[in-house]
């Protein structure tokens, strides 16, 4: 990493002093922060499936209301702030100028702190929208579009007075991220208020199935893949030290991602009562959607041509093989369950959770790791307190992963197969649903060991940054004070 | 040489290629006309994005052919299941019971006949769940007694050994706002919900009538509650799930058997 990091600053051009880090650095602490408080609701929800009492019969600890807080936080608080720290610290060098209004970036910043804020208060008191993230009631939805409005506005407009004329690969991801999530949260937030705090969709039945998981599955495409892919694109060829592997493959493969990640929401309806060609469009371009995931996936593993001696010892670039390898696997798993036959089998168990957890806690969260380790040294000009513990983060997230999704395939095969089993007088096998749920919890134990496993790294990371922001840290080599400025 | 130029960044002069890009690709005409153009792009983009959802999405509404049965004897939610049903909304629990019976055998004989389009058409949010840590609740309606439902929610267990389900038990005490219900209404019959009489004092009413039955129910079962419990609204609620589209299914059962 220290070779890598002069490296760095010797490429340090007289402009760079000139961009605005200071919200590169509050996005990078919310991102710490909301990443462990996120982590640690999904611990204690999966604490509630294994060992009920830790429900603790109160209303706003329950199983229900903390769920979405879960998948609220992890989303929108730890994923939605490390796209704007990657955001805001990429763009600004890729256009080689500084954001367009430091006033609209801060307040992108508060604004977006404040609604991850009232989401905590408003989902545990049980207000909610029911729609799977997107939860939050109508104030905090218009607050959302006032705050995404903000950041496009102060994104295009820096993009307008940008100091090259070529835009790179993870600028068209970024510019994606900006419009299609505006675009979906509209659509999908369109409701008659009742109260302050209830709403009702203008659609209703089957048609508001179908508009929230187009939304749904669009905001892991279009909130958790194609900004990831952007920041891929920048932060894995800095770290590997590497060029891109190939421009035309980038081309191609985001063109065929915007297009075709649309067409998959109705994925999660199959067997619904939703029209069968719809179901039918879902699967089809579900399956077609490997060919432009694997694009990414191919794009940056071989931007380590080279490289890879140095993925054996730099714990960064472990990470960011790691997150681009679970990338390929999900967006493989994605598509083989979006074949009927086999949703039919997978739909409603375990192995969905275990399947966003691989592309949730693998993707997202690896690629995040590996860019906040790899940022912090050169955002604060200090060299990590703990470098070694870099390599501890790395093997109790990857084998926390591991276990995860091993345990949740196990237990979602098992509950999916005894569910429709029939015996030879042609009745159910399983006639008492709870038989089938005793038998999985073994797995849901070993699933809190996993998350377990993957927090405790994380906290460890928190504490690193502490230690190294407060200065436990050596200053990095050399003149740490230019580079920080 | 500039660690921005190994990454895609160029340098001041705006005229030094990627490295790994030949010098082509950079004279290439979408480079040219495209990847200069932040607007055309982003007006590309959103065009690229648009297309898989307005051709899925947008027949929903125009087609007459769904299935959507505007003719089946479905009637909205009555006041009081209105109020049941904000409830099971607030305690999320979609998150672990899906109201969706899919066309497989195993689930026909494990809940009784599958989901059909019609049977959500007053569905405002649609509750289908994508996940069953509890078994499917779409053909609840008329499954146990009352009172079942009232002692399975104050304790799970006590009913169901083994359950991971939390207990609901301050739904038992907290009451449920008539006047709340009455807002809910008169927005449901904004977006099309045939109600006819929205006032206060009707709501309150058509909440207490058929509440007291219920009270009445449990009673008999040894259980002393009140109408505008909270835990009241939620059984009505569970015991109309997927009622009107039993009754419209099994009499279309029963008259192909009758034909046969």
């Amino acid at each position: 990493m220290e070779s890598s990091a002069s490296a760095v600053m010797q490429g340090t051009s007289p402009v760079r002093a000139n961009y605005d880090d200071q919200v590169v650095k509050m996005f990078f602490t919310a991102t710490v922060i909301w990443g462990i408080v996120g982590m640690l609701v999904g611990v204690i929800i999966a604490l509630q499936l294994a060992w009920w009492p830790a429900n603790l019969g109160l209303p706003w600890t329950s199983f229900g209301r903390l769920r979405p807080l879960h998948t609220n936080a992890v989303i929108f608080a730890f994923a939605g702030n490390v796209c704007f720290l990657g955001i805001y610290h990429s763009m600004q060098r890729l256009l080689k100028t500084r954001m367009w209004n430091d006033t609209l970036s801060r307040v992108h910043f508060w604004g977006w702190q404040a609604i991850i804020v009232a989401a905590a208060i408003t989902l545990p008191l049980g207000m909610t929208q029911s729609k799977e993230y997107a939860e939050l009631i109508w104030p905090i939805d218009i607050a959302i579009t006032v705050v995404w409005v903000v950041f496009a506005v102060n994104f295009f407009a820096t993009i307008a007075i940008r100091k090259v004329s070529h835009l790179y690969v993870a600028i068209w991801f970024y510019m994606s991220f900006v419009i299609t999530i505006a675009v979906l949260h509209i659509v999908n937030s369109l409701a008659i208020p009742v109260t302050a705090t209830l709403s009702y969709p203008i659609y209703a039945g089957l048609t508001d199935a179908l508009v929230q998981w187009w939304y749904g599955h669009n905001a892991v495409g279009f909130f958790l893949t194609t900004p990831f892919l952007g920041l891929m694109y920048y932060y894995l060829p800095r770290a590997a030290d590497r060029p891109v592997y190939s421009y035309r493959l980038s081309i191609i493969h985001f063109w065929a991602l915007v297009f075709l990640y649309i067409w998959a929401g109705p994925h999660h309806l199959l067997y619904s009562a939703l029209p069968e060609w719809a179901q039918t469009l879902g699967m089809v371009f579900s399956i077609i959607l490997i060919a432009p995931s694997w694009g990414g996936m191919l794009n940056g593993l071989l931007t380590l041509r080279g490289a890879w001696d140095r993925v054996r010892t730099d714990p960064v670039l472990k990470m960011m093989v790691v997150a681009v390898s679970f990338y390929g696997m999900s967006t493989f798993e994605g598509p083989m369950m979006s074949i009927r036959a086999v949703n039919g089998l997978a739909h409603y168990t375990n192995w969905v959770i275990g399947h966003v957890h691989s592309g949730a806690l693998g993707w997202v969260g690896m690629l995040s790791f590996a860019i906040l380790y790899w940022l912090a040294p050169r955002l604060y000009g200090r060299e990590l307190a703990h470098p070694k513990w870099v390599n501890t983060h790395f093997w109790l997230a990857t084998i926390g992963i591991v276990i995860y999704t091993v345990a949740m395939w196990a237990a979602g095969l098992m509950e999916g197969l005894q569910w429709r089993a029939l015996n030879d007088a042609g009745q159910l096998a399983n006639p008492i649903f709870l038989d089938i749920t005793a038998r999985l919890e073994p797995f849901l134990w070993l699933r809190l060991l996993g998350g377990t496993m993957y927090l405790v790294g994380a906290i460890m990371m928190g504490i690193n940054f502490w230690q190294t922001i407060r200065g436990s840290g050596k200053p990095s080599e050399p003149a740490p004070a230019a580079a920080a400025a | 040489m500039s660690d921005d130029n190994r990454t895609g960044n160029e340098q001041a002069d705006g005229k030094t290629p990627q490295d790994g890009v030949s010098e082509s690709a950079y004279g290439a005409w979408h480079r040219r006309v495209l990847e200069g153009r932040a607007g055309l792009f982003a007006a590309l983009t959103a065009v690229a994005i648009s297309i898989g959802g307005l051709v899925e999405i947008v027949p929903m509404f125009t087609a007459t052919d769904m299935g959507v049965g505007e003719d089946m004897p479905i009637t909205p939610y009555t006041p009081l299941e209105v109020a049941g049903r904000d409830l099971y909304v607030r305690e999320g629990c979609y998150l672990c019971h899906s109201q969706m019976v899919r066309p497989m055998r195993a689930e026909v004989l494990r809940y009784g006949e599958w989901s059909r389009a019609w049977e959500y058409r007053y569905d405002r949010p649609f509750l289908l769940g994508s996940r069953r840590l509890g078994p499917d609740l779409h053909r609840i309606a008329g499954k146990y007694p009352d009172a079942w439902h009232y002692e399975h929610m104050e304790d799970p267990r006590a009913i169901a050994p083994g359950s991971i389900m939390p207990a609901y038990s301050w739904m038992l005490e907290r009451t449920v706002d008539p006047s709340r219900v009455t807002k809910s209404l008169r927005a449901l019959q904004r977006v099309g919900h045939p109600y006819v009489d929205v006032s206060e004092e009707n709501v309150r009413g058509a909440m207490r009538s058929q509440g007291n039955e219920i009270v009445a129910n449990l009673r008999s079962a040894g259980i002393e509650s009140t109408w505008d419990r909270e835990i009241i609204a939620m059984i009505a609620y569970l015991q109309r799930l997927g009622r009107d589209g039993k009754a419209v299914l099994s009499g279309a059962a029963g008259e192909q058997e009758e034909e046969q």
